[in-house]
């Protein structure tokens, strides 16, 4: 295998750009940051797409098998012997994968902000801070071991906090991205518990050696994980349920997901980067990192299919009555997560039982471009229209011609109506579903109807509907660094389908044939399709149909709009029980006992310090005198007491 | 011959330094400012040849001796001056007596070199002498104040009891085992009451140079009085040199009785953190604080010392190259601002931030390196000296040790609450600092962020051993 040491610098020089943003960017930076960062993203992407392409086609196979390498490893912090904190660099299809989606959504969402950040007072800022997400995301897909991965994990939230919370004088993007931080952080314990149980019981961090002892019948790890039962769950269960908890928070899947539609009161762009393409599919990638091990648990994979599947349910009938153009693609974003999720809870390992595990990994690919391009054309139309409510849209098609194209097929991916790329990807996650559990596939199916019907109840009310009234001043659809992003990715979701995934990314490294079953697309089809006509029928021309289906439900109708009521439910847990039952007494606690220990130490402290000033009395002979008896004590003690 | 004088080559470069100083003084003599820039440029050219041509031996029958662990420990003194030179420009220019400033300040440097190097008590005794007696003229050198002189009198008095008795304790070694040799040594030690006193003596001679309790106390008093370049260089430059010498002598010398010097160890670490913390807590005047905060630091490193050879040598010195850049950058910031503005009370470091924020970032660093917070250097320092500590499995005393690890967090974090959150109606004015001021500053800043995290200086350091 070649030299590969300059993977490190896809993450490295995203790095330097924030580095050297965030120290100088405000000084000597002003206007040029934008391209600085996106010229260092470019190298990053290009570094990307050539050990993609070497690891692909070159060396990554062995025996048809595609490897999981390390080609770098350094130990960062050796404790004693054979305890150590590695650092290192994993190499093997979804890292892989994973590299080439998160450089290139990232290089594209640089190059469009270009002219949408343009003039903020900020810019050099929201570029570096770019840089740091760039740079924690990489480094999470390429680490070798748990705990890096952790670091990074912690990073990245880090950074989507700042970036979410980039307005900072908006009140409601600081309750945001403290939301975000709070939800994530909390379910981050469940991951670090389960970090901990994990490596206890496989005796390392590395996951290589931590999946090959946890997955042997026979090696001693294995079944001492097995044998020990807690609550009546096994310890290897336990820490794979405890880390699905940490990539549940991250992924925002039900019940952790309530600060993802919050989180779009960051920038636009930043959305399409982090809370479309990338970050949220943070969780997936770790249960796709962990598979073999998820594999050896079935009710640990149990859990993640329901989670899957009832995130993706209810997300997508609370998008049908949204009214925030963003909040609308945020639940869609959770709903379109929770199939990838499920279709990692129903696959199995190895071969063709895997078939669930491609198809989860090949819809984060397409998803990560259309969902992008989502993102992006809405900041467009945002952009445009200077308001997020789907209320001031209507009739932009002659406008924005380019985003409206875009835009459609974008929709049409999502709504997976063949040719474009979201088809494929959801054809297969379907049929896992099939083979797996028919109550999932079912619920999916719906699932996927109301998927077509919510993102063209969206595409009609901004591009149709009724005639455009505002008149912007802006030009009309940004410059060509606005629009270039959306024709790349248009492309990228229009083609990506014909992909053939199998053969690249599978459970077991093994090459999986894409099978299409054209008689089983029937039903999906036919369900997206008339989701997309009862859209056009609602939502085409402006009519009072709407209001009267949400007036004739108008209960069912008011739940869903408030999401089901779950905020106020996290707000009357928090607020009414926790904070009067345990807050209060712990605040009490803290005033009086731990304050007043403190103060004790303090008085103490104070009170002996005052009494031995006297020795430090700034008389020389004084000192000599303690001098000789502190001498004539070390030698009556050692000589006479202490032999 | 050739051959010795490249293997004395780091004391060669510093008497030539001397020399060359001297002969500018007799001469035509210079101005502050460009002999300054000379001698920033000697020490950095003096740095980078430490890492060259660094031959181990032997010479003079033993009486001198190197090796790559010493030319290491010899290298970090020289980036510490180097570094001094660089931050304490302020007062330097101001200084009236700049060339003899130097020259006595390589000479105790040299001293400290050839004390490291020593192979013999009394080679030892005589360079220590060397690196003792220059300083005390040196806190003289605020020669319009009168705490200035107190300093120097009360050091060089109290220097000369402690070399009394360390010669007492040399003479009673020669009596007790008729040798003074490093080498011989050893096989002549068998714990009888005598050699012990004589330990006792040699002992309280280190810990006096080292500011141990309860041989502590003209610590506070010289380090308050001097410059605070002379304080920085104490605090620092000689306390690592004996640091280091003194690992030697326990270790090589008297590894015959390491259970008598591990438990002397343990008590005066004990001692010496507990009152380094409580001394330190109720200062208000900075200087008085980093000397009393820096004795506590030397109780520390007593942890890392009271380990076996390896684990204890490689740990001390990580410490040390960490404390020259952590300490350094804490008196640099401290001496900044009391030659400029006069202010030397940590109340009036009050809203520093609004004024001086790089000011307050450096020392920032410095103090959270110095507190041993993660991720600066400081902590990885900590930690090697704690799990050095924890060889000997005696977890009372590292549980102690983490404690005033503690303790001290929140003295440091007091000054660092001042500087960044408290409000002050009249903060200290924005100060321009000189390009070589601030190059020093940013030298120990990258020092304290990078020296921790880059793992390898601490293997390479291992390798040495």
């Amino acid at each position: 295998m070649p030299n590969v040491t300059y993977i490190t610098l896809i993450p490295l020089l995203p790095m330097a750009g924030f580095i050297m943003l965030g120290i100088f960017g405000r000084k000597y930076f002003k206007n040029t940051s934008g391209i600085i960062g996106t010229v260092l993203l470019l190298i990053s992407t290009m570094l990307a797409i050539h050990t993609a392409y070497g690891y692909f086609f070159e060396y990554g196979k062995l025996d048809g098998i595609y490897q999981k390498m390390i080609p770098l490893h350094y130990t960062w912090l050796e404790f004693s012997k054979g305890v150590s904190i590695d650092m290192g660099i994993i190499l093997d299809p979804i890292s892989v994968m994973m590299l080439v989606v998160v450089t290139f959504v990232s290089l594209m969402v640089h190059i469009y902000s270009l002219s949408y950040m343009k003039g903020e007072e900020r810019f050099p800022t929201y570029y570096a801070f770019l840089g740091l997400f760039s740079f924690s995301m990489l480094g999470l897909v390429l680490s070798s071991n748990i705990f890096q991965i952790y670091i990074f994990w912690e990073l990245v939230g880090v950074s989507s906090f700042l970036l979410i919370g980039y307005y900072y004088n908006k009140p409601n993007a600081v309750a945001a991205c403290k939301k975000a931080f709070i939800v994530t952080r909390f379910a981050d314990v469940g991951f670090l518990i389960g970090i901990l149980i994990l490596s206890f019981y496989a005796g390392t961090l590395d996951f290589n050696l931590l999946i090959q002892k946890l997955t042997s019948p026979e090696a001693s790890e294995f079944k001492n994980a097995v044998t020990t039962s807690f609550l009546g769950l096994s310890g290897l269960t336990w820490g794979l349920i405890l880390v699905f908890i940490g990539g549940a928070g991250k992924s925002a899947m039900f019940p952790l997901h309530i600060w993802l539609p919050d989180a779009m009161e960051g920038p636009t762009p930043v959305s399409a980067l982090i809370h479309a393409a990338t970050m949220v599919v943070a969780g997936v990638f770790l249960v796709a990192r962990l598979f073999p091990v998820f594999s050896m648990s079935t009710t640990a994979l149990n859990l993640i299919s329901y989670v899957g599947i009832i995130s993706a349910l209810i997300a997508a009938i609370i998008a049908c009555t949204q009214t925030d153009i963003k909040r609308i693609l945020a639940f869609s974003t959770m709903s379109q997560i929770g199939f990838m999720m499920f279709a990692l809870g129903v696959s199995g390992f190895g071969g063709e039982n895997g078939i669930g595990f491609t198809a989860s990994l090949f819809h984060l690919f397409t998803h990560a471009l259309f969902k992008a391009l989502l993102f992006l054309c809405a900041g467009t139309v945002i952009h445009y229209i200077h308001s997020n409510e789907v209320k001031d849209m209507g009739g932009l098609r002659k406008y924005l011609p380019i985003t409206h194209i875009s835009f459609l097929i974008a929709c049409l991916s999502i709504a997976g109506i063949p040719p474009f790329s979201g088809f494929f990807s959801k054809e297969e996650i379907l049929l896992a579903a099939f083979q797996h559990n028919i109550i999932i596939y079912f619920a999916a199916l719906i699932t996927s109807g109301l998927t077509a019907f919510y993102i063209f109840r969206l595409y009609f009310h901004i591009f149709w509907n009724k005639p455009a009234i505002v008149k912007s001043d802006h030009k009309r659809e940004g410059g060509l660094s606005m629009i270039l992003p959306l024709i790349l990715l248009s492309i990228g979701a229009a083609v990506a389908g014909f992909i053939p995934f199998g053969h690249f990314v599978s459970s077991d490294g093994s090459t999986l044939e894409n099978t299409l079953h054209i008689e089983f697309s029937i039903a999906p089809v036919i369900l997206g399709l008339t989701g997309i006509f009862a859209a056009m029928w609602l939502y085409l021309k402006q009519n009072n149909r709407p209001q009267k289906i949400a007036a004739s439900m108008s209960v069912l109708y008011n739940i869903v709009y408030r999401k089901f009521y779950i905020d106020e439910l996290y707000l009357f847990v928090t607020k009414k029980i926790l904070f009067k039952l345990v807050g209060r007494p712990a605040a009490w606690f803290d005033k009086n006992i731990v304050d007043g220990l403190v103060n004790l130490t303090g008085n103490a402290t104070e009170y002996i310090s005052n009494k031995i000033k006297v020795v430090q009395s700034g008389k020389v002979q004084q000192y000599a005198m303690y001098f000789l008896f502190g001498i004539i004590g070390l030698a009556v003690l050692f000589i006479y007491i202490w032999k | 011959m050739n051959e010795m004088l490249i293997i004395m080559k780091s004391e060669l470069l510093i008497t030539i330094i001397i020399f060359l100083l001297l002969f500018i003084k007799l001469g035509k003599g210079m101005t502050n400012d460009s002999l300054l820039i000379l001698v920033q440029f000697l020490m950095l050219l003096n740095f980078i040849a430490g890492f060259f041509f660094n031959l181990p031996g032997n010479l003079f029958d033993g009486m001198y001796h190197t090796g790559p662990l010493i030319a290491f420990q010899k290298n970090i003194l020289n980036l510490g001056v180097y570094l001094i030179s660089l931050l304490f420009a302020d007062w330097f220019r101001k200084s009236e007596h700049l060339t003899e400033f130097f020259i006595l300040l390589l000479s105790a440097l040299l001293g400290m070199f050839l004390m490291i190097s020593s192979g013999n008590l009394l080679m030892f005794f005589l360079s220590l002498e060397l690196a003792t007696i220059p300083v005390a003229a040196l806190a003289n050198f605020d020669l319009d104040k009168k705490k200035s002189s107190e300093a120097a009198m009360k050091f060089i008095l109290s220097s000369a009891f402690s070399s009394g008795i360390l010669l007492f304790g040399i003479s009673m070694v020669y009596g007790a085992t008729g040798t003074l040799s490093f080498e011989l040594l050893p096989a002549q030690l068998n714990g009888n009451p005598l050699q012990v006193l004589a330990f006792v003596f040699l002992f309280a001679a280190f810990a006096f140079k080292l500011s141990i309790v309860p041989f502590h106390l003209w610590t506070a008093d010289v380090y308050e009085g001097s410059p605070v370049a002379v304080t920085a260089f104490l605090s620092v430059i000689s306390k690592g040199s004996v640091s280091f010498i003194f690992l030697t002598a326990l270790y090589k010398v008297f590894q015959p009785m390491n259970e008598l010097w591990y438990n002397m160890v343990m008590i005066l670490s004990i001692a010496t953190m507990i009152t380094g913390n409580l001394f330190a807590l109720r200062q208000q005047n900075i200087k008085r604080f980093l000397a009393f905060s820096s004795i506590a630091q030397l109780g520390f490193i007593l942890v890392g010392i009271s380990s076996n050879a390896l684990e204890g040598t490689s740990s001390v010195v990580y410490f040390v190259l960490i404390y020259v850049f952590s300490n350094l950058a804490a008196f640099g910031v401290t001496s900044v601002i009391s030659s400029r503005v006069g202010k030397e009370n940590i109340d009036e470091y009050r809203g520093l931030y609004q004024t001086n924020p790089f000011l307050c970032w450096v020392m920032a660093l410095a103090l959270f390196s110095l507190a041993g917070i993660p991720p600066t250097a400081g902590f990885f320092g900590k930690l090697f000296l704690l799990t050095a500590g924890a060889s000997k499995a005696n977890y009372t005393f590292i549980i102690i040790a983490a404690l005033n690890m503690i303790l001290s967090l929140y003295y440091y974090l007091k000054v660092i609450r001042a500087m960044f959150m408290e409000k002050n109606e009249k903060p200290i004015e924005k100060i321009r600092l000189y390009p070589s001021v601030k190059l020093g500053m940013v030298i120990c800043a990258i020092g304290i962020i990078l020296t921790g995290l880059l793992s390898w200086v601490f293997d390479y350091i291992q390798s040495l051993h």
